[in-house]
């Protein structure tokens, strides 16, 4: 057991370093994203990320010293060992330290993201296939959103553009600094709501309502997908959330809360 | 031992023509049914496949419409499972555990005959869906309510062909069990049984457990779609969650089902190549059982952003990681088992050896997916994608491969071609990682799974993964030359086949006689 120490404090090591190192490689890693917990289940992912990965160079390592050495045609002869308490009754508890540190932290960021208590604003989220409809509470602001990808590029017809199947007609628009609400449900089938930068994943299932905040510390546009097989078009139901700061987020209320227009031209 | 073999000419042999194959009972011909069954629906599984990666391969609507795609994924996941990894062991089984415990045969013969026949019904009757109003099922192998209540003429045909496979699977179960508790030579205690022959016995209670709960769940989809019922409609007082639940509470079992005879077939290899006994056997025994009780009790990882209770969250996350200690113990048994053996490296070990480690990987990602607030980013992604796809093909796929490569020469008399068989293996090594270790990238930076069309970011990747597909699908060409070129011809193969093999199939003839042991053997 005293072996362990140095491991944990390297795998400490490693996630400090993957913070910096890691975190700018978008294509390649999970993103850190906006919020306060987004970044702590980046560091939990980096975390488990990293304990696999010694223990896999432990074991991988083992096997191939022994494929190395204990081969016939270098002439090893075989050992004919089969048991070791000792070795038996290590290896079943020190997996068990390894997943006690683990399973602490990720406890606390999971009583984290599930306490929507005192949210500054809600917003009620209606999944459609294949469209959302997004519905600001105590304002009389509520639009659809929509993929807006011309299927010429979905056809290849013309180019695609860097936001390709990513962009939609009416984003979704939230102050910075607010505990927001989302309270998810859906009118036909499963969907789910998902912005990466956000760590925020919820089902959408019909009848009944789901419940995520997010609190957004970025400025900012931050796009998503629906996450659960919801038909035909589930690839093509992308989520854009801007983020803006509390004056602009209140003009844009001002704008949106004149008579329902947007909604009419939407329903169309 | 070679008066057995002598023996074995004064008895019944089987009957000529296709009356062998339609009416046989015997354990070495339904166990041969079984594996071709699954190797035809290997390549059909693998043939949809080819059709979602080629999609896939770029960005855009190029090839198929996207509702088509659905079903391509939704019919390559049944097929894969029900049709493939299931009935391969269900062959294995068949062909090694009367062997390997010194019996003369299946304990159930004709109820063996019936199990497999029902199969290629099932089978049809799935693959019919193509062809009706509606197109096949495109709501997801998960069958997942509402959806897959929006599927058109499919929908029944699909849920009688599951109700088919479940009691194929059932009877096969019972038939495993019945064996193994019945047809042992004396002195063959359990604790001295083979570990394929324990595995299996454990994979075969888990069978009676859980698809009896599928087969419950599929029916209460009928009858929501045709018979009036509200059981997944809110807007009846039902719930589309508990069929989630009801379908998981047979989906992690399941997921047991298609590994752990794996577990068995790489204890049985390892050793013969290392020379040296298998290390821990008793703790791999526990350990099977172990990993079959916690699958119980661990379902609902799979729908962490359902909306749970945080206590249920929690529960469930931490029974899920206890999962890793089990399976640790075995990894750590087999290479303690390596360790200070001496070692060759025919195609079977290498098989034996990919699939520790790339079964090793996959573990490592299930670990990882274990972790909720981590999975809320993970599910549903191609990172999931690529969790179950390195423990189910270098996973189930490798072991099966292992286990043919094995005892092919038992059951045919001949000897593969090992150069070829190398060949196969590195092919299949290489194309898989290729396929597969890249959706772990383009799962994390958000690509969501079973999506026809992707943002550009996500583009060489999935080109990446669909060259690895093509190349890991035509790699598998090569496998059925050698199968069958071994049962046609090639060098004759001895008894004992391998320098090191223990275990009393060993002892038989290769091939062995019609009815295996008609004098039960003496074990030590």
């Amino acid at each position: 057991m005293t072996q362990k120490k140095p491991k944990i404090g390297i795998t400490t090591c490693l996630v400090f370093l993957s913070q910096s190192v890691f975190a700018d490689l978008q294509p390649y890693n999970m993103t850190t994203g906006v919020t306060d917990i987004s970044a702590k289940v980046f560091d939990l992912h980096m975390l488990i990320f990293w304990i696999c990965v010694v223990i896999g160079v432990v074991v991988f390592g083992v096997m191939i010293i022994s494929m190395i050495k204990h081969r016939k045609s270098v002439g090893h002869k075989a050992a004919q060992f089969h048991e070791s308490t000792t070795a038996e009754i290590a290896w079943t508890l020190v997996p068990l330290a390894i997943l006690i540190g683990m399973a602490i932290p990720a406890t606390n960021v999971l009583i984290e993201m599930e306490d929507t208590s005192a949210a500054d604003l809600t917003v009620k989220v209606t999944a459609y296939q294949w469209m959302w409809h997004y519905e600001y509470l105590d304002e009389k602001v509520d639009f659809f959103s929509r993929l807006a990808t011309p299927r010429e590029q979905i056809y290849n017809v013309q180019g695609k553009g860097e936001n390709y199947l990513l962009e939609v007609d009416n984003e979704l628009v939230l102050p910075v600094g607010k505990k927001v609400r989302f309270l998810i449900t859906s009118n036909d089938v499963l969907h789910a709501w998902w912005v990466p930068d956000l760590a925020v994943k919820k089902d959408a299932i019909p009848g009944f309502i789901n419940e995520s905040w997010a609190k957004i510390d970025k400025p900012g546009v931050y796009r998503g997908q629906c996450a659960e097989l919801c038909g035909r078009d589930h690839g093509f139901m992308p989520i854009v959330v801007r983020a803006v700061d509390e004056n602009e987020y209140q003009q844009w209320l001002q704008s949106r809360s004149q008579p329902s227009q947007p909604q009419q031209t939407a329903l169309q | 031992m070679s008066t057995l073999a002598a023996d074995a000419h004064h008895q019944e042999g089987p009957e000529s023509g296709i009356k062998r194959w339609l009416f046989t009972t015997n354990h070495k011909d339904i166990g041969t049914l079984y594996l071709w069954f699954a190797m035809i629906m290997f390549f059909i599984g693998g043939a949809m496949a080819m059709i979602i990666r080629a999609e896939l391969f770029e960005p855009g609507l190029q090839i198929v419409d996207p509702q088509f795609f659905n079903s391509m994924t939704t019919m390559h996941a049944l097929i894969m499972i029900f049709g493939v990894v299931m009935p391969a062991f269900t062959g294995l089984a068949n062909w090694l555990i009367p062997m390997m415990v010194g019996g003369t045969d299946m304990a159930l013969p004709r109820l063996n005959n019936w199990s497999f026949w029902i199969l290629p019904f099932a089978f049809s009757m799935l693959l019919a869906t193509l062809f009706v109003p509606g197109g096949a099922p495109a709501g997801g192998w998960t069958l997942y309510p509402p959806l897959t209540l929006q599927t058109g003429a499919a929908l029944p045909l699909v849920i009688f062909a599951i109700h088919l496979m479940g009691m194929s699977s059932i009877m096969g179960a019972i038939n495993v069990i019945a064996t193994i508790l019945n047809m042992r030579a004396p002195g063959m205690t359990l604790m001295k049984m083979p570990l394929f022959v324990w595995t299996w016995m454990i994979t075969a209670y888990l069978l009676i457990a859980v698809m009896p709960v599928l087969a419950g769940g599929v029916t209460m989809l009928l009858t929501d779609k045709f018979f009036g019922t509200s059981f997944f409609n809110a807007a009846g007082g039902g719930d589309p969650v508990m069929f989630q639940h009801i379908f998981w509470f047979f989906g992690h079992p399941e997921v047991y089902i298609l590994i752990l005879p794996s577990f068995g077939v790489i204890s049985s290899i390892l050793p013969t190549f290392a020379r040296k006994p298998l290390f821990g056997y008793s703790s791999m025994v526990y350990a099977t059982a172990s990993i079959a009780f916690l699958s119980f009790i661990v379902w609902a990882h799979h729908m962490f952003t359902v909306g749970m209770p945080l206590a249920g969250q929690l529960f469930f996350m931490l029974a899920t990681m206890l999962i890793a200690i089990p399976t640790g113990v075995k990894i750590f048994n087999w290479v303690a088992t390596m360790w200070r053996g001496a070692m060759t490296f025919e195609t079977p070990m290498l098989f034996a050896i990919g699939f520790i480690v790339m079964f090793t990987i996959g573990g490592f990602s299930g670990l990882m997916l274990a972790i909720t607030p981590a999975d809320y980013q993970y599910h549903d992604t191609y990172f999931v994608v690529a969790h179950f796809h390195y423990v189910l093909v270098p996973g189930s796929i490798f072991a099966i491969m292992a286990a043919v490569y094995y005892w092919l020469p038992k059951w045919t008399g001949h000897m593969y071609n090992e150069t070829l068989g190398k060949w196969h293996f590195w092919l299949s090594t290489i194309f898989v990682n290729l396929t597969f270790f890249p959706m772990h990238f383009v799962g994390l930076a958000g690509m969501p799974r079973r999506i026809p069309d992707y943002n550009l970011q996500f583009a060489d990747y999935n080109m990446l993964a669909s060259i690895g597909a093509f190349g890991f699908g035509l790699a598998q060409l090569l496998f059925l030359y050698i199968v069958w070129a071994t049962i046609r011809s090639g060098k004759k193969a001895t008894n004992e086949v391998w320098e090191g093999a223990e275990g009393l199939e060993w002892t038989l003839a290769s091939p062995p006689p019609y009815h295996s042991f008609t004098t039960p053997p003496v074990i030590k």
